[in-house]
C-alpha cells in the first residue's frame, strides 16, 4: 500500500497500463509537453514519446474522434477532457459513433474518456458540471464514478482493459482533497460493482464521487443522535449494481439518495425508481432524493454553497427519513 | 466555380484489365442500387434508400488506388467501394432488406453500413462524423508504424461541419496518412453550393489546412484515380493528407423519397450527356479493350451476381426479435 491522493492515483494507473500495454495511449489538450491542465500526466511524453502521450489541436470532436478512430484499429486510445463540460463538443462522437459500434458492427470499440468534472472548485457552470447522467442514459457507455483514490486508479485501469467505451469521471474536489492508502502494482477494480462504505441498519444512503464524502460526514453527525446509516459509494453508474442496492433496502426498509448533478432526471430517479419497481414491499418510508437546484452551476462560493447538497441538509434528510 | 484542371496523362499506370475492373465495379454499383431502387418502390425496402447515381467514377477511382491493407471510411453514395474491399453484393441486399445476413444484421439500416473486419469504417448519419475517425485510424497507423492508409469519402454539404474541420486540421497537424475525397455533387439535398461556402472553390480550403489540394473531374474515373493515386503515394510516404474534390452531380434524388424538384432540368441534361459509366465505355470502346464479347461477358456476371445477391438476402431471416437488446456491450 502506498499513500496518495486521488490524482496520483489516477497517475498511477495510467503509468501502470501504459508500461504494460504498448496498444495504451493518452491524447488530449496540455497532457504533454506541460503535463496537463492538473499536472496528471507530467513526464509521461519523456517516458513514453510524442505518439502514446499526444499534445492534441483545441478540438474535442477531433480528440474523441482520433481515440474513436484508433480504437477501431485496436489501440487502447485514452482521450482526456480538459474539463468534463467540453465533452458537450465532441456528443455525436460520444453517444452515435462510439456508443452504437459495437451494437451495429459487433467489433469492440475500448476507448476511456477521461473526464474532471464536478464543483466546489469555483469554477463556474462551464468548469464544473455534473454530466453523468447525459451518458447513463445511451446505451453502449459505461460510466464510471469513483471516490476513493484506490477506486480512481482500479476504475481506471479496469476501464482501460474493458472492450467498451467507458466515461471515467473524475472529480476535480478530489484531486488533492486528502491522501489514501492504494495498493501497489496492478490494481483492478470491477466495473459494475458497488461498495459499501459504511454498514448500517436505520437507512441505506446512497451516493457516489464529492458527495459521497459529504454523506459519510452527514451520517457520523446522524449517528451522534443514534442513527445508524448504511452508505453505500455507487462507483459504476452504467452499469449500476442493482443487487446492491435492492440487498441494501431490503435490509434497512429506507433509502436515500445524494448527488451532485443536478436532481431532476438524474441517478437518483433512477435508483429511485429501481428501488420502487423491486422493493416497494421493503420500504418504510418515501425513497428521499437530494441534488443540486436545478440550475447551472454558480460561479459565487456563496451561491455554490447553496446550490449544493451540504452536510447539514444531508444530515437532516437521514434524520427526517430515519423518524419514518 | 473554377474550370476543372486538366486531367493528367489516362490511366499511366492502368493496364486495360485494370481499367475492365474499373468499369466492372462501376457497373456493379448502378446495377445493384437499380435493383434495390425496385426493391425500395416494391415497397421491400423498410425506411429510406439512397443511391449514388452519378458518383461511379468518382467512388470507383479513388477505391482503385488503395493497397490491399488501406482503409476505407465511406459514406452513403459509395456502394461500390465497400464491394471492391471485400463486402459481399449478398451482405448489401440483406442489409438493404434489414436481414439477419446483412453486416449490421438489421440493426442499421440501407447503406449505413461497414465492416471493421474489411477495414471499412461503418458511417454514421450524421455527416462528416467519420472524417475525425478516419483521421484516428491513420493515427493508429502512424503510431504502429504500418505503411497504410486510409481513404474517406465526404459531400459537399459534409465541409460546411465542425467535425470536417476539426478533422481535416487534425490529420494535417500530424501529418497523418489521410486521403480525402469531396464528392462535390453540386447539392446536399436540395440546398446549392453557395449556400454552403463562400469560397471560390472547396479546394481553395486545403491551403488554409497547410495540405494540397486538387480538383478533378469527377466523372472521369481514370482523372479521379490519378489523383487519388498520387494522394495515396504522398500519405503513405509521410506527406500528409490531401484534399480531392471531385466534381460530379447526383442524377437522382438525395433518397428515393426525394422530390428531386429543385434541380433545373437543364442541369440534369448536361450532366446526364456526361454520365461516368456510358463515357467510359465509349472510351474502352474507341481502345479497343471493351470488346462486345467482354462486356457481354462483363454485363452477365453482373446480372447474375445481383440476382444471386438478392436471392441469397431474400432468404436471410428476419432478425430474432428475442435479441434486440443484445451486443450493446462487448463482452469482457
Amino acid at each position: 500500500m502506498a499513500q496518495m491522493s486521488y490524482l496520483e492515483a489516477i497517475r498511477d494507473a495510467l503509468l501502470g497500463e501504459m508500461r504494460r500495454d504498448p496498444r495504451v495511449f493518452v491524447l488530449g489538450e496540455d497532457i504533454g509537453v506541460y503535463g496537463g491542465a492538473f499536472g496528471i500526466t507530467k513526464g509521461f511524453v519523456e517516458e513514453f514519446g510524442p505518439w502514446r502521450v499526444i499534445d492534441a489541436p483545441l478540438a474535442e470532436t477531433a480528440n474523441v474522434g482520433a481515440g474513436v478512430g484508433a480504437a477501431v484499429m485496436g489501440m487502447r486510445p485514452v482521450v482526456e477532457m480538459q474539463f468534463a463540460d467540453f465533452i458537450s463538443d465532441a456528443f455525436t462522437q460520444v453517444v452515435n459513433v462510439a456508443a452504437k459500434f459495437h451494437w451495429r458492427t459487433g467489433t469492440p470499440l475500448p476507448l476511456v474518456l477521461r473526464m474532471p468534472y464536478g464543483g466546489d472548485v469555483k469554477g463556474g457552470p462551464f468548469h464544473s458540471q455534473c454530466m453523468e447522467a447525459w451518458f447513463v442514459h445511451t446505451p453502449g457507455l459505461k460510466v464510471v464514478a469513483p471516490a476513493f483514490a484506490a477506486d480512481a486508479k482500479g476504475l481506471l485501469t479496469a476501464a482501460i482493459r474493458d472492450p467498451n467505451p467507458v466515461m471515467f469521471f473524475e472529480h476535480k474536489h478530489l484531486y488533492r482533497y486528502r491522501t489514501e492508502e492504494v495498493p501497489d502494482g496492478e490494481h483492478v477494480t470491477p466495473i459494475g460493482l458497488a461498495r459499501t462504505v459504511r454498514d448500517g441498519t436505520a437507512l441505506s444512503v446512497f451516493s457516489y464521487g464529492w458527495m459521497l464524502h459529504k454523506c459519510l460526514a452527514a451520517a457520523d453527525t446522524a449517528a451522534q443522535d443514534g442513527i445508524d446509516a448504511e452508505v453505500l459509494d455507487l462507483r459504476s453508474l452504467a452499469p449500476l449494481d442493482r443487487e446492491a442496492i435492492l440487498g441494501s433496502v431490503r435490509k434497512t426498509g429506507k433509502a436515500l439518495v445524494v448527488h451532485e448533478a443536478v436532481r431532476t432526471a438524474g441517478i437518483g430517479a433512477e435508483v429511485a425508481s429501481l428501488i420502487a419497481e423491486e422493493a416497494f414491499d421493503a420500504l418504510d418510508g418515501p425513497v428521499i432524493r437530494l441534488g443540486s437546484e436545478d440550475a447551472p452551476v454558480p460561479h459565487s462560493p456563496v451561491l455554490e454553497a447553496a446550490f449544493q447538497p451540504s452536510i447539514d441538509e444531508i444530515a437532516s434528510a437521514i434524520r427526517a427519513l430515519a423518524a419514518y | 466555380m473554377s474550370a476543372i484542371q486538366a486531367t493528367s496523362a489516362a490511366g499511366e499506370t492502368l493496364q486495360p484489365s485494370d481499367l475492365l475492373e474499373m468499369l466492372y465495379y462501376m457497373r456493379l454499383q448502378r446495377a445493384v442500387e437499380d435493383r434495390g431502387i425496385k426493391l425500395y418502390y416494391q415497397g421491400r425496402i423498410p425506411g429510406a434508400y439512397f443511391t449514388g447515381f452519378g458518383h461511379e467514377a468518382t467512388v470507383v477511382g479513388a477505391a482503385y488506388a488503395l493497397g490491399p491493407d488501406d482503409l476505407l471510411a465511406p459514406m452513403h453514395r459509395d456502394l461500390a467501394a465497400y464491394i471492391m474491399r471485400g463486402m459481399p453484393v449478398r451482405q448489401v441486399f440483406a442489409q438493404f432488406l434489414d436481414r439477419e445476413g446483412g453486416p449490421t444484421r438489421g440493426r442499421d439500416g440501407n447503406v449505413h453500413m461497414g465492416d471493421p473486419r474489411l477495414g471499412i469504417l461503418p458511417f454514421i448519419s450524421h455527416m462528416a462524423a467519420s472524417v475525425p475517425v478516419a483521421a484516428g485510424m491513420a493515427l493508429a497507423c502512424r503510431q504502429r508504424g504500418e505503411p497504410r492508409v486510409v481513404l474517406t469519402y465526404f459531400g459537399d454539404g459534409a465541409t460546411s461541419t465542425g467535425a470536417w474541420h476539426e478533422g481535416v486540421n487534425f490529420a494535417a497537424v500530424f501529418r497523418l496518412p489521410l486521403v480525402l475525397v469531396l464528392e462535390n455533387n453540386q447539392y446536399a439535398y436540395s440546398t446549392p453550393l453557395d449556400r454552403q461556402t463562400a469560397a471560390r472553390a472547396f479546394i481553395d480550403k486545403a491551403p488554409g489546412y497547410g495540405i494540397p489540394g486538387v480538383a478533378v473531374d469527377g466523372n472521369d474515373v481514370v482523372a479521379v484515380h490519378d489523383a487519388a493515386r498520387d494522394a495515396v503515394a504522398r500519405a503513405r510516404d509521410g506527406g500528409g493528407p490531401t484534399l480531392i474534390e471531385c466534381r460530379t452531380m447526383r442524377m437522382r434524388g438525395h433518397s428515393e423519397a426525394d422530390r428531386f424538384t429543385y434541380v433545373p432540368p437543364a442541369l440534369l441534361e448536361e450532366w446526364a450527356a456526361r454520365d461516368p459509366i456510358a463515357r467510359f465505355e465509349g472510351r474502352l470502346r474507341d481502345a479497343g479493350v471493351l470488346s462486345p464479347e467482354t462486356d457481354d461477358a462483363m454485363q452477365a456476371r453482373i446480372a447474375q451476381e445481383v440476382e444471386e445477391g438478392l436471392e441469397w438476402a431474400e432468404a436471410s431471416p428476419e432478425p430474432s426479435p428475442a435479441t434486440v437488446a443484445d451486443g450493446v456491450y462487448a463482452p469482457n
